[in-house]
């Protein structure tokens, strides 16, 4: 069977993972190694007045205590966002300082003030709650509209009014225009709702400090481990970054919570050098609850404009986004590029105007999760097309064909170029699967048991593999976006691929040797994929925004090409034929049409042994490659979600899920699948069941697995997952990536059913049943009020 | 402290812990069987499933103490010889993406199927899974597996 590109080949990782054998950051155990814990605000907005460390200090076990000012003295710097956006006034946006140990204030109930080093973890508690903080308490704001209110208490003082930026893009008086001469607009206020990422594995570090190099080494639970050095050294000034090594070992799940450089790792690295001990640092789940960057948190006023023939003709968009009490490292281009940018969906739009306010709350930093913007971008637009068939008296999946882009490439207003895909073809394809037309009589099949049962689509369209890095450079973009590989060939033919890209659960080890299989006929066994070390790889931007496929193999295929075309010189030279006529296949390094072949591993040998090589060629077969691309990558798709719901409780249960999609080239269809399933079930998990929620103070009431209700398998249905490929022009491979498009299409489609099934649209996520049961009993009453 | 002696994996091991120090401590920390994971605080994750006595257990909710004299299976010492079939089975239905929450599910399984019988419908596993989190899989494989290795056990 295949080993190579579109083959279901299974999992390399898996056998250290079904066996206990993975090894994540927390199962690194050093010699002497020390414990931090961290002594954390139990208020969500307040001044420390003072810290008494003293008694803390005195207890069992404990070999320091510190604070921000003995961090801040140390000449540890702020934590910086990455991402400059400017107002649409000019001026830059209005970033607060945010210390790893807050000194003078504290600003969301988790912010850390002190950090306790001791020998056990249970010292290290105990005596963390042992260091008395004198708080003065100030008011809190939480909810994103209330904080840009006059009177709302003041954050940071560099942002006035809290806000961060009023930004917006397209064309504002042309859209307003558009719209006011429309024959319908359909006008909503949607929310996207707060949600915890929750990766399973918790955030861990463990920091060494080895004086007599002047070293650092750090394992972290990181999804881009060279982006942490750079950061944590140039901006941070924890270690010079010749001089600090990061690992990330095995990761256990991220989805965006792992991508950023949070306190807890700049403080391990500082506290292993005040110590001269290896610290350690895990966090327990109310930790992540409180201190892992959050997702989502918009609140929007929007309105869509159709023509006589239900053609739109505008559409405007105000946003508040919620980046809580400190900006994180890529907080800011979530609501902005990565947001706004997607506001035209799968549809041919002429006039886009959005406006959006970024804001300070007394809250968990907010950034990148799972789709980090397209999702809400999405959400918008699937909810307005199905509002707006409901209103219009027209069947949902038609006023979305009536709409599509129908022609590659197609500029949109909005900054994006959509460079290939074939919507009808997602929409017919998930249509068929799901027996739309079907429907009527399952709906009432369904109410003869006493269910309502319920249908909703959603036409989804994200942009991935965020480029070129130029491009984003211009946008406020602190990095570029390419990736890097190295692609060493030993002297027995065998191969060792270094990526930049760095896996959390995606299977790379797999799928990236694949490509290599494909591309040389070599046993996919005899490739090996290096990740996630600092000291191993050379620099590589890591593992978010579905890039690893359409960045991180494109730079893999671009060191191939170098290996092969050396390769080709090296084969002609020793079989005394033309260069262009070498062909690399099975294994094999042949002349075309004659029966002249070396193996593979011959020329590889050749290159080492370097006894016969051309005249002025270098021994060894080892190539290295930067790939940036030259466009977003587009990937879409069209979900449908049937739903019953029990009108007595209010309880819903997905009864069929399908999904169509277009990825472009895919490498390992069974991974992703898998990617699909997973990204549906969070899709469905924020749209009916999850929320983290802040009482009115401030405090966090869903800090545990016992108040914010994660999917569990009984929540969750089967999946009907398809294809429908229109490949990438912009990639050697032809690759758009699947990471984030279950999380992206679903939640309309979700919401988008349960209100077709109850009759009233007015209904926000998560839809739990007491939601759906008041929803349902104000259809009934308006019904008979009628 | 308290002095422990418990056979785990088959072979008998002793020590002396804290009286505090919960199970999965006990596993992680002194005998450095790591396959075992915590994921959360309050017993609902399902990452540090072992099994006591052939019963599953969450090692986060009992002390070493607990388990003094008790016959512990972690996921290192699930197979008989190469691998347990549900081990084989979550590896050839692509159950699991990161792998954290794999410990747990398997052991989970396999007392599933001790306890339900190896014939498994789909909503069956669904509801046992009450007590496992995964958050990459959506289930949807996890499901598929366990019904597999069910059949081959």
């Amino acid at each position: 069977m295949s080993e190579g590109i579109g083959a279901r080949v299974l999992r390399r990782e898996d056998k250290r993972f079904i066996t206990g054998s993975g090894k994540y950051t927390d199962d690194v155990k050093n010699d002497r190694q020390c414990y931090a814990a961290f002594v954390r605000s139990p208020h969500a907005h307040a001044r420390v007045k003072g810290i008494d460390k003293s008694a803390a200090e005195a207890m069992a076990g404990v070999e320091g205590v510190f604070d921000g000012h003995q961090l801040t003295g140390d000449g540890i710097g702020n934590i910086i966002c990455g991402w400059a956006v400017t107002s649409k006034d000019g001026s830059p946006m209005n970033m607060g300082a945010w210390s790893a140990l807050a000194t003078e204030f504290v600003r969301y109930v988790g912010d850390a003030v002190a950090v306790v080093i001791a020998d056990s973890p249970a010292n290290a508690k105990t005596a963390a709650e042992a260091v008395e903080v004198d708080y003065e308490v100030l008011a809190a704001v939480v909810a994103p509209d209330k904080t840009l209110e006059s009177g709302a208490p003041q954050i940071h003082p560099e942002a006035p009014g809290n806000l961060i930026y009023d930004w917006e893009i397209g064309e504002k008086d042309a859209t307003e225009a558009a719209i006011a001469g429309a024959a319908y607009v359909c006008e909503m206020d949607i929310t996207n709702n707060r949600v915890a990422p929750n990766p399973m594995e918790p955030r861990s570090a463990v920091a060494t400090f080895d004086p007599s190099e002047d070293h650092y080494t750090l394992y972290t639970t990181s999804q881009n481990p060279h982006v942490a050095r750079l950061v944590l050294s140039a901006f941070y000034q924890v270690a010079p970054e010749h001089k600090l090594r990061v690992i990330a070992p095995d990761v256990g799940g991220g989805f965006g919570a792992k991508i950023y450089i949070y306190p807890e790792e700049i403080v391990c690295l500082w506290a292993s050098m005040k110590t001269k001990r290896s610290v350690k640092w895990t966090s327990d789940r109310t930790e992540a609850f409180l201190t892992d960057a959050h997702g989502r948190d918009h609140i929007s006023t929007a309105k869509m404009g159709f023509d006589a023939n239900n053609k739109i003709v505008g559409f405007q968009v105000d946003t508040i986004a919620n980046l809580g009490a400190y900006m994180s490292l890529f907080s800011s281009s979530v609501p902005t590029y990565l947001y706004a940018t997607l506001l035209s969906g799968q549809y041919n739009i002429a006039n886009i105007h959005a406006n959006v306010r970024a804001v300070y709350t007394n809250t968990t930093p907010v950034d990148a999760y799972r789709g980090a913007g397209r999702p809400e971008a999405c959400f918008l637009i699937e909810r307005m097309m199905e509002t707006a068939a409901r209103e219009l008296g027209v069947d949902p999946g038609e006023l979305r064909r009536a709409n599509f882009v129908q022609e590659f490439p197609h500029q949109t207003p909005v900054i994006m170029a959509y460079d290939s895909g074939d919507f009808e073809a997602n929409l017919d394809a998930a249509k068929a699967a799901s027996d739309w037309d079907g429907f009527e009589a399952r709906r009432s099949e369904a109410a003869s048991r006493g269910k309502l049962r319920g249908i909703g689509m959603s036409s989804y369209i994200e942009a991935c593999g965020i480029a070129p890095s130029a491009a984003v450079g211009s946008l406020g973009a602190g990095v570029g976006l390419w990736e890097s590989a190295e692609v060493r060939v030993n002297p027995v033919g065998t191969i060792e691929v270094l990526t930049g890209s760095h896996a959390h659960g995606q299977g790379h080890e797999t799928t990236f040797a694949q490509v290599i299989t494909d591309r040389f006929g070599i046993p996919h066994d005899n490739v090996q994929i290096v990740h996630g070390d600092t000291d191993k790889v050379q620099f590589g931007m890591g593992t978010y925004g579905s890039r690893s496929g359409a960045v991180g193999m494109s730079a893999i295929v671009k060191a191939l090409d170098k290996v092969e075309a050396k390769a080709k010189k090296i084969a002609a030279h020793l079989l005394e034929a033309d260069e262009g006529d070498i062909v690399i296949e099975n294994g094999e390094v042949k002349v075309a049409g004659t029966d002249k072949t070396l193996g593979w591993h011959e020329v590889c040998l050749g290159a080492y042994t370097a006894h016969n090589l051309p005249e002025g060629m270098e021994p060894g077969l080892k190539e290295g490659a930067f790939y940036d691309p030259s466009n977003f990558t587009f990937p879409a798709g069209c979900y449908i979600c049937e739903v019953e719901v029990d009108p007595d409780t209010g309880t819903t249960e997905i009864v069929q899920f399908v999904a169509s999609d277009d990825f472009g080239t895919i490498i390992n269809p069974m991974i992703v699948e898998g990617q699909v399933h997973g990204g549906i079930a969070q899709g469905v998990g924020q749209a009916m069941l999850e929320q983290a929620v802040y009482d009115d103070s401030g405090q966090l009431l869903t800090g545990s697995y016992m108040d914010y209700t994660m999917p569990r398998a009984d929540d969750l249905p089967s999946y009907t997952v398809s294809h429908e490929t229109t490949v990438c022009p912009g990639n050697p491979l032809g690759i758009k990536g699947c990471g984030e498009a279950g999380a992206i299409g679903s939640p309309p489609a979700v919401i988008n059913a349960i209100t077709n099934a109850i009759g009233n649209n007015d209904l926000s996520m998560p839809a739990t049943p007491s939601k759906v049961w008041a929803a349902l009993q104000a259809s009934s009453m308006k019904q008979a009020a009628e | 402290m308290s002095s422990l002696t418990m056979t785990v994996n088959g072979s008998e091991v002793s020590g002396d812990v804290e009286d505090r120090t919960l199970l999965v401590e006990f596993i992680r920390e002194h005998l450095r069987l790591t396959g075992t994971h915590v994921g959360c605080d309050t017993s609902q994750c399902g990452a540090c499933v072992v099994h006591v006595d052939g019963k599953a257990v969450k090692s986060c909710t009992m002390l070493a103490a607990q388990a003094n004299g008790c016959d512990v299976t972690t996921i290192e010492g699930v197979a008989n010889g190469d691998l347990h079939p549900m081990q084989t089975a979550f590896k050839e239905n692509h159950g699991l993406q990161c792998g954290f929450c794999t410990p747990g599910m398997i052991m989970s399984a396999i007392d599933m199927v001790n306890r339900k019988g190896k014939d498994l419908d789909e909503a069956t596993i669904r509801s046992e899974l009450e007590g496992n989190i995964c958050r990459c899989t959506g289930y949807h494989n996890i499901v598929k597996s366990i019904q597999d290795g069910a059949s081959k056990m």
